[in-house]
């Protein structure tokens, strides 16, 4: 089956949820763009988007209304070709119409799994659930035809295990969307234990298809993205725990997540990136982690805390974000939550205390967002973190020893033969996490 | 053709010109509609001219509102703007970017007919309304529709590529985007000396800099252009009475408070025709050629052209047409600064369609406004010097690609 016919039937399974929604949109608009193409205007397309959710299938149906019509109008030159045969679609508005239609018809919402049985390519994209990824993959083995492949969004789940616990045969292939899947490039692939043949090419051209930068991760649980990041946001809480010594917890917190984002140039601090994912997600990926783990302890008390008071972080259903470690309001960290009485702390109150304890940022020091469009960022960055080197500050020796343990876990990655070099990880932590520089540098050799 | 009596143009009002470039211009916040600008530009207009009683009729110019603002029947939002207009003629008139000087035509017709001595003229377009990619189909009515479907996604950017391809290729691509980047460089000083214009809060340092760095790139845009050549997208409108002698006496306007309007001629060339020769602006040509004979002038005794830039291209072609220089050379003259303030003939003083900005409808009327600031000491700090040897003044209002033009020649009064 070649790659467009292959396309023509898919399905994805929690396609309302917060990665599925992005999936079902690409696939949708990958599909629709494949369709207009002249040696496939006859050919079908089906993409069943299925979810247990009925009010959040309305909700989505509107969300690839809303991204199509904006993805339109960036390609109207394209599409403007593609539709050159149609003598009914003269203005802009006439094309940009069309292809939202073109779009969402191919589109089947769904409640019921049923629909996805006659799919070549079933992908899911559930929560971070073994079981319930089992049950549902090994559901639609059992009633799908031989042909039918499976991808999986799992972003820490061995896909060798998944395949096996759901009787796949090898028709499984990781493939990891990073959050939002819309916007982040990177896409990580995973191959499982005998894969069947073809399966690794068509989701390689399918994420190119999909503007993805593919970086192959080996099927070790957490696989690089969460590999680096669970253990990154464990030394961040160590730390916390570590500062939280010498001046109070909320205030320590505040500090971490301030050097985590502000010394290390990075696009938010470690708690506010938890928050984004999740605590209740990441306390379950180091759950899943864990056990692959024999040398390192993966887990946290603090998060388990967090989860026992129902301080869970995420996003609610518009995309603002929840209140977790820290509260926020306008999608910036205004408060942090005191884990003895219960409360947020506002952040107005001590932060100039604490600012002044850690230190001012080095002189040519850059913020994350300046880094998005200067070309040369790496030599700005060299001469940033050469002063921080110099520095003794509260501040810069946290900053130094976090650079460095991000850098380990870097190097780790890749000497459990995780990542392939140094590169993938880099990549990953780039194009995934946005950061604006890899952990496996030289910038702190000196 | 001469004029058969004086007509005098006066009280010249303009609001801001809204859009991106503007810091209140923010496209997520609720901003003043048509009718909104309507009434600003019409009520100040009234309060100079001692109020509606004093107008006979009152004349429209919009492209398209109907696509715009989803509104036609316009000349009826004339009682809007003062209920003294209630029973009076009005009439909307449409002729695409060329609308405003339309309007000034149908004034000018009223009072040579007698049967106005006064004439409102009002033109407004919000463009604003929609983003750019749907703006380029509204805009895109101003040629033939049978053309759209065949035409660029940005429809008359594209037109007008084709027309800056043909100059490059012909004349060379750095010599021709030097004066290009001059007419740019133009365009934004002197909006920077008009409160009103869009590009007035415009603080680049090096202008010619930031031209040149921009290369065209029909992957983003369109082939031959950037958005450095290209007027604005404006939400605007403009308005002045158009007087008899007698009109100005009701009025109690002193007529070194006016301007004269000696000759003005009006040029239509087919619609469903491509340009014949795409390195000239004919029926600019024609159109300027006819105003000034029946004025009586050359080129040589005018002291300042309004032209519609509505591109860069437009306005070195425009240069060309008027004779200002041969074929080719049009380039090298507004490089070497002789449309600037202060060059040899100032050119768009108040910044153009580039600089002030572009609502459609309303250009025309700008256009004429300006010349009357210019021409009764009440241009700011934009002002330049008009003297006696060289009192007159040329307005070119341009409907789509080189097909509605209505040439209008003023004279200052002393």
């Amino acid at each position: 089956m070649e790659y467009s016919e292959r396309l023509q039937k898919m399905s994805v399974i929690g396609a309302a949820g917060k990665m599925g929604s992005g999936i079902l949109l690409l696939t949708a608009i990958e599909m629709a763009d494949t369709s207009l193409l002249p040696e496939n205007k006859n050919k079908h397309f089906v993409l069943n988007a299925i979810d247990v959710c009925s009010e959040c299938l309305t909700g989505l149906m509107e969300y690839v209304k809303v991204q199509a019509t904006k993805i339109a109008e960036k390609k109207l030159g394209l599409l403007r070709q593609l539709y050159a045969d149609r003598a009914d679609l003269i203005e802009n508005f006439d094309i940009i119409d069309q292809y939202v239609w073109d779009v969402l018809k191919i589109i089947r919402p769904s409640t019921r799994l049923e629909a996805t049985y006659d799919s070549n390519i079933v992908f899911e994209a559930v929560i971070e659930n073994p079981t319930l990824k089992t049950k549902l993959l090994s559901q639609v083995k059992q009633n799908a035809s031989e042909n039918t492949w499976f991808f999986s969004n799992t972003s820490s789940i061995p896909i060798a295990e998944l395949d096996k616990s759901a009787g796949l045969d090898g028709k499984l292939i990781g493939f990891h969307f990073y959050n939002p899947p819309a916007i982040q490039k990177l896409v990580e692939l995973i191959k499982g234990e005998n894969s069947v043949d073809g399966l690794e090419e068509f989701a390689i051209e399918y994420a190119k298809k999909l503007g993805k930068i593919v970086v192959p991760s080996n099927d070790f649980a957490g696989f690089i993205g969460n590999g680096h990041f669970m253990r990154d946001a464990i030394h961040g809480i160590l730390e916390t725990q570590n500062l939280a010594k010498e001046m109070p917890y909320t205030q320590a917190l505040y500090a971490i997540n301030s050097v985590s984002q502000n010394f290390l140039v990075r696009p938010m601090g470690i708690f506010q990136l938890i928050d984004y994912v999740g605590i209740d997600v990441c306390k379950y990926i180091m759950s899943v982690m864990n056990p692959y783990l024999p040398d390192e302890d993966l887990h946290s008390d603090l998060l388990d805390q967090m989860m026992e008071l129902n301080v869970k972080g995420g996003q609610n259903s518009d995309g603002s974000q929840k209140d977790g470690f820290l509260k926020y309001e306008k999608g910036r960290p205004v408060a942090i939550f005191d884990i003895e009485t219960k409360k947020y702390v506002n952040i107005d109150s001590f932060s100039k205390d604490v600012d002044q304890k850690l230190g001012k940022l080095p002189q040519n020091s850059i913020a994350w967002k300046q880094t998005l469009r200067m070309k040369d960022k790496f030599d700005k960055l060299a001469i940033m973190f050469d002063e921080m080197m110099q520095m003794n500050t509260l501040g810069a020796e946290i900053a130094k020893k976090y650079m460095e343990n991000s850098r380990q876990i870097g190097i780790k990655l890749v000497n459990m033969n995780v990542a392939k070099n140094a590169d993938d990880v880099n990549t990953v932590l780039m194009t995934g996490f946005f950061h604006a520089y890899g952990p496996i540098n030289d910038y702190l050799k000196k | 053709m001469k004029l058969r009596k004086k007509i005098y143009l006066t009280a010249g009002y303009n609001t801001i010109a809204l859009g991106t470039g503007r810091n209140e211009f923010n496209p997520k916040k609720a901003r003043p509609e048509l009718e909104d600008y309507i009434k600003e530009a019409g009520q100040r207009v009234l309060t100079q001219i001692g109020g509606a009683k004093n107008i006979d009729e009152g004349v429209i110019a919009n492209f398209m509102a109907a696509r715009y603002n989803k509104q036609g029947n316009l000349a009826a939002f004339m009682p809007y703007i003062d209920e003294g207009l209630r029973f009076k003629p009005a009439t909307r008139v449409e002729g695409a970017c060329g609308s405003g000087a339309l309007g000034l035509a149908s004034a000018f017709r009223s009072v040579l007919a007698e049967t106005a001595e006064t004439v409102l003229t009002l033109g407004v377009e919000v463009q604003n309304t929609y983003k750019a990619v749907y703006g380029a189909d509204i805009l895109a009515l101003a040629g033939w529709f049978k053309m759209r479907k065949t035409g660029h996604v940005y429809f008359f950017p594209g037109q007008f590529s084709d027309r800056a391809g043909s100059y490059y290729e012909a004349y060379g691509f750095d010599y021709a985007r030097k004066g290009f980047a001059q007419w740019y460089k133009n365009a934004i000083e002197n909006a920077r000396l008009d409160p009103t214009a869009q590009e007035y809060h415009n603080t680049v340092p090096n202008l010619e800099e930031q031209y040149l760095k921009a290369k065209p790139n029909g992957k983003f845009f369109v082939d031959h252009l950037t958005v450095f050549d290209c007027s604005k997208v404006s939400d605007g409108a403009s308005a002045n009475v158009v007087a008899s002698e007698e009109g100005l006496l009701k009025m109690g306007i002193d007529k070194k408070d006016a301007v004269e309007v000696v000759s003005f001629a009006q040029v239509i060339d087919d619609i469903t025709k491509l340009p014949q020769n795409p390195l000239e602006l004919t029926s600019i040509k024609k159109a300027a050629a006819e105003a000034l004979k029946d004025a009586g002038i050359t080129i040589d005794q005018v002291a300042t052209v309004e032209t519609h830039d509505c591109f860069t291209i437009a306005g070195i072609l425009a240069v060309e047409a008027l004779g200002l220089a041969k074929p080719g050379e049009g380039a090298k003259f507004v490089a070497q600064g002789h449309t600037a303030r202060n060059g040899k003939i100032p050119m768009n003083t108040t910044g153009g369609l580039i600089g002030w900005g572009h609502p459609t409808g309303a250009t025309g009327v700008h256009m004429a406004n300006t010349i009357w600031q210019q021409f009764t000491g009440k241009a700011g700090d934009a002002q330049i010097t008009i003297t006696k040897d060289k009192p007159y003044g040329l307005s070119i209002n341009m409907g789509g690609d080189d097909k509605t033009v209505t040439a209008i020649v003023y004279k200052k009064i002393f």
